[in-house]
């Protein structure tokens, strides 16, 4: 019965290695290596010999005793199973002996060859069974095969659905249109870029209208308008214009080349689940090895000196070698690093570049989000929010205001500028007096005007309005009386309120805001948003301390709650970088964000922070899965082999079957999209 | 000093024998191989020729894993 089913697996093999050779050298793309190719070859040469001599059977040679001497038969089919023997396992053997020369005894290819080895001695001792030794060493082979073959095509599946390098640059000459070689365009060259095309380095615009598609960078396609005099960033691709672009870097520094450099070196960093897997695999296989060694040697001792049993060596040194079979680590070791990648990748994707392995292992343990104000949670643009108590029209308050302003360069007065939406005309204003610290006084259009804080209406002596909204007020005062005030305050994000409970429902359990603004605003803010705690009036060096102090409160009640700040990178990098995970967000061009934090949100969108996280506990929960896979079979095999239930056959099935479902589960990190 | 080197290897605990074995050698201050990417970054010591110190680094990656490929 079993011997049937190996056979029909052994035809399997033949037919599908066959199939699969033949389809693969017909395609132009995508073939497979020579290692891969040669491989193949024998899998499938040596399929066919077993699955023949297994047709002829041990009576299919017994004519040849009578035809040459007693036992002819018997030595030519051992011979043809040892040729098959050596096709299919000859660099097993080769490297298991060099291995022990070079004093690495416990590795893979030493066990597969005792454990073969072990096999084919006990068959030719009960002159029987080869097909056992040569199945399993051509299954664990088959196994090698596919694991090559499933990682390099998922590898390089990954990298290239990260792959935003362009393929070249067209450079104007003599009037034509030239390819060129990204890294040979020089600074200040200027590069055309048509509809459909990827930008290849970051430059101004010079000439041409055109839409931009920023999927490639920020996962979201959102178009970007782009005209002359706009700065253009590499890796977007131009959608309905023709633009020409005086590039200001050079290839290597461009955002494209730098994301992807990030992206490539990021599964470098290894995680402690990886530390743990490859010290776990320098245990386990002499572990394994040495258990096998007792398995083989304590029973029949036992059993000869105590029991009075007979010794069955044989059955105990059978299960020794199914014990070899399972030692192989390498679905564990090989799922890990292919899940983070894949996880690494999948982000990537979706604008959120993480850059290691063990920052997506940390901020899967965030439990305390540390918010910068500025930037992050608002658009840190400031703008008019509203004119309050005005006797004339809000647009004319807001005018006359703007024309007051119109000497100074302070925030406020070009927010008011902006929203006028005219560049002031200066003739009208004269007589502008500034007083530092309160506002200014100005004639416009004859008429006198005041703007600005409490303290200029008071030393003025205008009864004046209170506002109840947050933020900054400026009342007016015209010809001496009170006019009004306008409220110019920084708006919160668009999703920044969703952001926040997206990330209270991904698990994140406490929620803080940092802020050097005043305590009203800051607090409104927060309430606003429903951030569980806001500190304001803070200078830059405060926050470093601030964030100690919380990381000292969180660490002290379980060393696994990480605290994670998130910041635009501009003026807090500091902050980032002491924190167990820095995130930067709007990092777009930015490469102040993208040097310091560990993980850069491409976009200044909030709710990326909680996909990010979804994305590392989804990538961390695949981990863990793969990790109790690939331990429980194999500990359960051992425990069965150990019994004497298990045989050769489950054992190489369990191993090679193991690291399948591992890679195939490690892939599923890829798919974040709708996370 | 701080170099990427291009390699080849199989099978992921085969890459982490010869990140140990890479580590060992003398003149590496450390070393890192990064399977997925197939690639090797090596920190020199200071003084020491990258280009001897790798060839030993080859010889001791080839001990623990023969079919392992280094382009140096």
């Amino acid at each position: 019965m079993q011997e049937q089913i190996i056979n029909g697996l052994l035809s399997a093999v033949v037919a599908a290695a066959a199939i699969f050779l033949f389809l693969k050298e017909r395609s132009g793309e995508d073939r497979l290596n020579r290692k891969q190719k040669k491989m193949l070859i024998r899998i499938l040469v040596s399929a066919m010999l077993l699955l023949a001599l297994q047709l002829v059977t041990a009576e299919g040679f017994e004519p040849l005793d009578r035809i040459l001497f007693p036992a002819a038969g018997r030595i030519t089919r051992l011979a043809l199973y040892l040729i098959d023997y050596g096709i299919i396992g000859h660099d097993i053997l080769r490297k298991a002996f060099q291995g022990i020369r070079n004093g690495r005894v416990f590795d893979e290819n030493f066990l597969m060859a005792v454990a073969t080895i072990g096999a084919m001695a006990l068959a030719i001792y009960e002159n029987g069974d080869y097909l056992e030794a040569i199945a399993v060493m051509l299954f664990y082979q088959i196994g090698e095969w596919f694991q090559g073959y499933a990682v390099g095509k998922s590898r390089r599946n990954i990298s290239e659905l990260m792959d935003i390098r362009p393929d070249y640059a067209n450079v104007e000459e003599d009037g034509r249109l030239i390819q060129a070689d990204p890294d040979e365009v020089a600074i200040g060259s200027v590069i055309v870029v048509q509809p459909g095309e990827k930008v290849p380095i970051d430059g101004v615009a010079v000439e041409g209208i055109s839409t931009l598609n920023t999927s490639a960078l920020t996962g979201e396609s959102l178009p970007r308008e782009a005209k002359p005099g706009d700065e253009i960033v590499s890796g977007c691709i131009n959608m309905t214009g023709v633009l020409k672009i005086r590039t200001t870097k050079e290839f290597g520094e461009s955002t494209v080349s730098k994301i992807l450099d990030l992206v490539e070196n990021a599964s470098s960093r290894k995680s402690k689940s990886e530390d743990f897997i490859s010290k776990f695999a320098k245990v386990y296989t002499p572990a394994v090895c040495y258990s096998a060694l007792a398995l083989a040697l304590l029973p029949p001792v036992v059993r000869m000196l105590f029991l009075g049993l007979a010794a069955d060596w044989g059955v105990w040194i059978y299960r020794a070698l199914t014990f070899l079979v399972i030692s192989c680590p390498c679905a564990l070791v090989i799922s890990i690093p292919l899940s983070f990648f894949a996880g690494i990748g999948g982000a990537s994707q979706q604008g959120i570049l993480v850059k290691g392995s063990n920052y997506l292992e940390i901020l899967s343990q965030v439990k305390c989000l540390v918010f910068d104000k500025t930037g992050t949670l608002t658009q840190g643009v400031f703008e008019v929010n509203g004119v309050h108590h005005n006797q004339m029209e809000a647009q004319k308050l807001v005018e006359y205001a703007a024309l007051a302003e119109s000497a100074s360069s302070h925030p406020i007065s070009k927010s008011l500028k902006r929203a006028y939406g005219k560049e002031p005309n200066r003739a009208r204003v004269s007589d502008i007096q500034e007083i530092s610290g309160s506002g200014v006084l100005a004639k416009v259009d004859g008429m006198e005007v005041a703007a600005g804080n409490d303290k200029l209406m008071r030393r003025l002596g205008i009864p004046y309005v209170d506002c109840r909204e947050t933020g900054t007020i400026i009342h007016m005062a015209i010809q001496g009386t009170y006019a009004g005030h306008i409220v110019i305050s920084d708006l919160v994000k668009p999703h920044a309120k969703e952001a926040i409970s997206a990330l209270k429902a991904a698990g994140v359990e406490e929620t803080v805001m940092l802020t050097g603004d005043i305590k009203k605003v800051a607090d409104q803010v927060a309430a606003s948003l429903g951030i569980d705690e806001a500190y304001s009036e803070l200078l830059p060096g405060d926050k470093v301390s601030k964030v100690e102090e919380l990381m000292r409160g969180r660490h002290g009640k379980s060393g696994k709650a990480k605290l994670a700040f998130v910041g635009d990178g501009i003026n807090d990098a500091p902050v980032l970088s002491r924190a167990d995970i820095g995130i930067a967000m709007g990092a777009m061009g930015s490469d102040a964000a993208i040097e310091a934090a560990d993980i850069v949100l491409m976009d200044d969108d909030p709710l990326k922070i909680s996909k990010a996280i979804r994305i590392s506990r989804k990538c961390l929960g695949i981990v863990y899965q793969n990790i109790t896979l690939a331990l429980g079979i194999k500990f359960a095999c051992l425990l069965l082999g150990a019994l004497g239930i298990a045989n050769m056959y489950l054992a190489i099935f369990a191993d090679v079957g193991v690291m399948v479902l591992a890679v195939l589960n490690a892939i599923r990190c890829l798919f974040v999209k709708n996370l | 000093m701080k170099k990427t080197y291009k390699i080849e290897v199989d099978c992921a605990n085969c890459a982490n024998l010869m990140e140990d074995a890479a580590r060992k050698t003398a003149g590496v201050q450390n070393a890192t191989v990064n399977f997925m990417t197939q690639k090797m970054i090596v920190e020199f010591e200071d003084g020491k020729e990258p280009k001897t110190v790798m060839g030993n680094v080859l010889k001791a990656c080839q001990k623990v894993e023969p079919d392992c490929e280094i382009f140096l």
